[in-house]
């Protein structure tokens, strides 16, 4: 295992692909609407992508079929887009990723689809506390237990489970570089955290148990109890300060 | 994209079950219960007792694997 860590040159183009992996994805968030296909997303997606120059770095990934993940309900990630139609009151997890110039951003993020029930809802401003409390943790002079330590604590604290099979990474010219950033851990544990290095942080959040299960599809992961389950995720750099928060 | 957080080993099939589940031995004499992969599954690969086998293992429960290759 080794940690990279990037050159200013290196974040200064991330900062770019982050950007362009942000705007896709609020424009994706923002065309949700009830009766919608999944795949339509997709379409849009590839299209926005292209748009500004980047290519999208999920497709073909491992033999992912579609530009974005799209996973709904009790689908954790992975979901693969297609006929299946939104309907008012699903939350929806997009998680879309981009190379440009070399480098890679990814992000995702949840959405009810029309008006979602306020349990819903307050999984979704869990799963997005959860995962800024990670960002604020995410300076010099932590090590990675901090980080996935805050994550967990901030998750637990408001009475759900995190997803401990699939992880966060460090991200750069690969999308998934050492080290794992797991949503779990015990503080002043694993690697410090340095100057340069990039990460994506993504906890998912479950209403029940953390434990998954695998469709047979091969992609699409859900929870094992059939519960709801929310996902957020920024690329982040680490810098002399506050991390930066680069898919913004 | 979350990565998942698997263990692959290489191990041998020492039986095959019902269900498409085989028991696979370990490098270290440990015997799991693997079952085969959509793609091995898709692809017509057939899995025998004694092929040598890739399998990946969830760290929370060892005693269960996938098999996603098998050796030539």
């Amino acid at each position: 295992m080794s940690v990279i860590i990037k050159t200013e040159e290196e974040i200064a183009i991330m900062r770019q692909a982050g950007r362009i992996t942000a705007e896709v994805l609020r424009i994706l968030a923002s065309s949700v609407r009830p009766g919608m296909e999944t795949r339509e997303l997709d379409t849009i997606a590839e299209r926005e992508c292209r748009k500004r120059g980047a290519v999208p770095s999920f497709k073909g990934y491992h033999g992912f079929p579609a530009s974005v993940c799209v996973s709904l309900n009790d689908e954790i990630v992975h979901g693969i887009p297609g006929k299946r139609i939104m309907k008012e009151g699903d939350i929806i997890k997009i998680d879309f990723g981009v190379v440009y110039n070399g480098l890679q951003g990814d992000a995702a993020l949840t959405v009810g689809v029309g008006k979602v029930s306020p349990a819903a809802q307050r999984l979704i401003e869990a799963t997005r506390g959860a995962l800024w409390a990670g960002i604020g943790a995410a300076r010099v002079g932590n090590r990675l237990g901090d980080l996935s330590a805050a994550i967990q604590d901030n998750a637990e604290a408001r009475g759900f489970a995190v997803v401990r099979e699939y992880t966060g990474h460090a991200i750069g010219r690969e999308m998934h570089e050492d080290p794992l950033v797991p949503n779990f851990g015990t503080p002043s544990t694993g690697p410090a955290l340095k100057k340069g290095m990039t990460l994506a942080l993504e906890p998912m959040l479950n209403v029940g148990d953390w434990r998954t299960r695998r469709l047979d599809d091969e992609w699409t992961v859900v929870t094992a109890d059939g519960s709801l389950s929310a996902h957020f995720e920024h690329t982040i750099a680490i810098t002399d300060g506050e991390a930066e928060v680069l898919t913004r | 994209m979350p990565k998942k957080e698997t263990i692959e080993v290489e191990g041998t099939v020492v039986e095959a079950l019902p269900n498409a589940m085989f028991r696979v031995e370990l490098a270290n004499g440990h015997k799991v219960l693997a079952h085969i992969s959509g793609k091995i599954r898709m692809n017509y690969i057939r899995v025998l007792p004694g092929d040598k086998v890739l399998i990946e293992l969830s760290p929370y429960d060892l005693s269960r694997g996938r098999i996603t290759y098998r050796f030539k």
